[in-house]
């Protein structure tokens, strides 16, 4: 707790992240008190400029754009925050055990993460998504996003399992007849977990970044609204040509709100772990 | 040299297991899906009208051998390694009865041209920045600049692109945003012809640019940070050497490293961010392809392409991986 507040109060890329984030945050709160059902078209008059009545306009399909917006919101973060968790566990797991073993087996386990890494990861996707088609559902998206990336992370995690595999503390773990994976989980998992803070940042963005992509192809389900798929229809009616300028700025503006608050909080959780940086912060 | 022949072993067997692990997941993901192409293609066939229950079994056997889908799993999974070892992915749906592999000759060279340059520009300039940032702390433009570009780097290629067109298409109307040369030119070297393709190629492969700037300039940056304060550089400073020297040779050279790998890891997510784009510019590389064969259920063309990016992106990390040693002396000596 007093770490936040003293980086709230001395890192200004945090505040404004923090800002950022907490702006998005109260949009996915609202989405809950919506006042009619988000996937239903025609509610509203359609194609109105931002008003006091409709305060991010109306689209072409008779929807509130900010109730729209409220629950792209939410749906694309759960989205993401799936995918974190997910490729997280596999990151976590696979990174501490190749590194606490090390050796041979290291070796083979990071041959396979670093081919799995050299695998371009959209076009498998897309020709998931080709071969599914109907089938497909966010849930299945999102894990499978998940299985495509965790390789870099658990790279970065076995580096630093590598580095306490030879302390003393694991010695005395294993001498004093700790299993394997309670050491691993209750010794070496702590020292982790900066990075692992830090990666599950860069992770959201990218999953997020993704979801964005494959909605704004329409290669996701286009009735649910995510950040994506407000894109997506606004090109399907040519909102740009048409002069509804609306629709297509406030997804923009707000994703890009989105990753500045997410990348900007990365950043400086980042600096806070690395004591060199925030030295130099200090003038030392 | 025995020690650079056991990397390049090393590497090129990393090369081949990559390789082996992409083209089987793709056809295991295509031949477990729930939709059989064959079935789907029938449907399409005799939805026009009332047809011949004969001449629809004859229709799937010569379906079935088309897309190699007859036999036993072990059967198809060698028939379609044959397959991607000629080349030959069958002929396009979409543009019937052209072969993929000449639907997607065309556009490869697009892709791997507006890739190439687009990572190279962006590597250079955010390792040159980064590095010149992490050196001298205190300017002020450094600084300026490095806010700059990294709030760009978190942003999906789509929304750069998307603002790239409103303001040099709309806005500021200089550059073309739609396709990869005029269309009522002929193909060749002409100067006409190829400034055309690089005033096209301008706006797609500057949006790249601004994507990818952030990565390099943010890990350069912190590399040259941490060097500078190691013994060598100390004593280097000490010693008198001078300031270009001291740069270039003591501190950007040895940041380089890590770079170079980095180069190769990411090789396969700037890829992901080549399809947007082409999708966004209406360029006629692979990646549009790729999303045009989707809409269109051109089942050969998507799994041709999907491969065909696997190889391409697996070759490219291997040529880096050959050229390492270059600029590690420490791999040669193994």
């Amino acid at each position: 707790m007093k770490i936040l507040i003293d980086l709230l109060r001395y890192n200004r890329e945090f505040l404004v992240g923090a800002i950022f984030l907490a702006v998005i945050l109260a949009l996915v709160v609202a989405s809950f008190f919506a006042p009619y059902d988000e996937m239903m078209t025609y509610v509203v008059i359609p194609d109105m400029p931002p008003s006091a009545e409709y305060w991010l306009g109306t689209n072409s399909r008779g929807q509130d754009l900010f109730w729209q917006l409220a629950a792209s919101m939410r749906n694309t973060l759960m989205f993401g925050v799936v995918v974190a968790l997910v490729s997280r566990v596999i990151a976590i797991t696979v990174g501490l055990v190749s590194g606490y073993l090390g050796g041979r087996v290291d070796q083979v386990i990071m041959a396979i993460n670093d081919t799995l890494n050299a695998l371009p990861n959209i076009p498998i996707l897309l020709l998931l998504v080709f071969v599914l088609r109907d089938q497909m559902s966010w849930p299945i998206l999102a894990v499978t996003a998940a299985l495509l990336g965790w390789q870099h992370d658990s790279r970065l995690i076995r580096s630093v399992a590598l580095s306490l595999r030879n302390r003393e503390f694991t010695r005395q773990a294993v001498f004093s007849g700790m299993r394997t994976g309670k050491i691993l989980f209750r010794e070496h998992l702590p020292y982790v977990m900066p990075i692992v803070f830090y990666t599950t940042m860069n992770n959201l963005i990218w999953a997020i970044g993704l979801e964005v992509t494959l909605s704004i192809l329409g290669f996701s389900d286009i009735n649910r609204p995510t950040i994506g798929g407000m894109i997506y229809w606004a090109n399907a009616h040519s909102a740009m040509v048409a002069g509804i300028w609306w629709w297509i700025a406030v997804p923009m503006v707000f994703v890009v709100i989105l990753f500045l608050g997410l990348f900007m909080l990365a950043m400086s959780v980042n600096e806070y772990i690395d004591p060199r940086s925030r030295l130099a912060r200090m003038g030392a | 040299m025995h020690g650079f022949l056991i990397y390049l072993m090393k590497r090129f067997g990393q090369f081949l297991f990559v390789v082996f692990t992409g083209v089987t997941l793709s056809f295991l993901i295509a031949h477990f899906s729930p939709v059989d192409p064959i079935e789907q293609t029938v449907s399409l066939l005799t939805s026009f009208g009332n047809t011949d229950p004969r001449s629809v079994e004859l229709l799937r056997e010569s379906l079935r051998e088309l897309y190699g889908t007859g036999g036993s799993l072990l059967d198809q999974y060698f028939t379609f390694w044959g397959r991607v070892l000629t080349g030959d992915f069958g002929p396009s749906l979409s543009a019937f009865p052209t072969p993929v592999s000449t639907v997607i000759g065309r556009a490869l060279p697009w892709t791997v041209g507006l890739l190439t340059l687009a990572t190279l520009f962006s590597w250079t300039l955010g390792n040159l920045f980064g590095a010149l940032a992490g050196y001298f702390r205190d300017n002020r433009p450094l600084k300026v600049l490095g806010v700059f570009v990294m709030s760009m780097q978190p942003i999906p290629t789509y929304i750069v692109g998307l603002s790239m067109i409103i303001v040099f298409g709309y806005l500021w109307p200089v550059l073309p945003i739609s396709g990869g040369a005029q269309l009522n030119l002929e193909p060749g070297f002409t100067w006409e012809y190829v400034s055309s393709v690089i005033v096209h190629g301008t706006l797609p492969a500057l949006t790249l640019v601004c994507v990818g700037l952030g990565g390099w300039f943010i890990s350069m940056r912190s590399l040259v940070s941490n060097i500078v304060t190691e013994d060598h550089v100390v004593y280097a400073e000490l010693a008198g050497v001078p300031g270009r020297t001291m740069f270039s040779q003591y501190v950007a050279r040895n940041a380089m490293l890590p770079q170079v790998t980095g180069l190769a890891l990411t090789l396969g997510h700037v890829f992901g961010g080549a399809v947007i784009v082409e999708f966004v510019f209406n360029y006629p590389g692979m990646g549009k392809l790729l999303v045009a064969g989707i809409y269109a259920g051109d089942y050969s063309l998507v799994l041709g392409v999907t491969t065909i990016a696997i190889i391409a992106v697996a070759t490219a990390v291997f040529i880096i991986d050959v050229l390492y040693p270059l600029i590690d002396p420490r791999v040669k000596l193994g």
